[in-house]
């Protein structure tokens, strides 16, 4: 049963990713992304990291994509052009070598010392995130906390249109 | 059968050949974009993957699962910073594509 939950996942996270680098029309590629993210959080669940599994879902899937549908409205991308046929069969052939090559890389050397589960995941994977994060990792918290400060006083400066340029124009 | 970390490896090898071939291929610069966040979201995996096979008894504390935390909240950064800059782009040049985005070679 896990073993076919984790292949309809594998597919459900590959597929959306081949699609979303080929699609003409950016919000196609956006959705496709958002199919691919769902799959990759079922993927978060079956190595039981729930808390990432939700994480991923919420910003990921939830508030990266919904940025980029925003940004895909506010500046109307338009389509790119139709690809010729040989193209297509050339991104087909190209993505079929992918799959044969990585399945040789990974799958070819035999197990290594890591190839079974060892031990149980911890019941309260989240509360452990948590004692962690605000003890040994609080400096790195900190700094990310100030990182989204930064990102956001960045943005804001970016964007801002510039009244001095545009008096002197 | 059982499934293995080369399996979730595997995956993870995908997800990022995908996004890199995305990145060097596409011209549009918000697909570009989209393909850079799925390779940030392939080492993820593979980072979370490692630390829940690494996992021993003494040490059930899965380290990889906090840094893939951090990675995701820098790449909520990254996202924000670049939608800006795709938006500065297309405020002064009307256009997103890359090959028309070519001031600097001239």
């Amino acid at each position: 049963m896990k073993e076919i939950l984790f292949h309809f996942f594998a597919a459900l996270t590959i597929v959306p990713a081949f699609f979303l680098a080929t699609s003409r029309k950016p919000v196609n590629a956006a959705m496709n992304m958002m199919a691919s993210f769902v799959g990759l959080s079922a993927l978060f669940v079956m190595l039981e990291t729930y808390f990432l599994a939700i994480l991923q879902l919420l910003v990921y899937a939830g508030a990266i994509v919904v940025l980029f549908l925003f940004i895909i409205m506010l500046i109307d991308a338009g389509k790119s052009p139709q690809p010729r046929l040989m193209r297509f069969l050339a991104s087909l052939a190209a993505f079929a070598l992918l799959t044969v090559v990585s399945f040789g890389l990974v799958f070819g050397g035999g197990s290594g010392p890591f190839a079974e589960i060892s031990v149980e995941a911890p019941a309260s994977l989240s509360r452990t995130f948590g004692v962690e994060l605000f003890t040994r990792y609080l400096l790195p918290f900190q700094v990310t906390g100030f990182m989204l400060l930064i990102a956001m006083v960045g943005v804001i400066a970016i964007t801002k249109k510039h009244e001095s340029e545009g008096g002197a124009e | 059968m059982s499934i293995g970390l080369e399996h979730y490896l595997f995956v993870s090898m995908m997800l990022f050949s995908i996004g890199f071939f995305g990145v060097l291929l596409r011209k549009n610069t918000l697909v570009v974009f989209m393909c850079l966040e799925l390779m940030l979201s392939a080492a993820i995996l593979a980072f979370i993957a490692f630390s829940r096979f690494n996992a021993t008894a003494g040490t059930p504390l899965m380290e990889g699962n906090l840094f893939a935390l951090f990675v995701i909240a820098i790449a909520a950064c990254e996202v924000a910073v670049g939608l800006a800059i795709i938006v500065t782009l297309w405020r002064r040049n009307q256009t997103v594509e890359l090959n028309e985005i070519n001031e600097l070679k001239h």
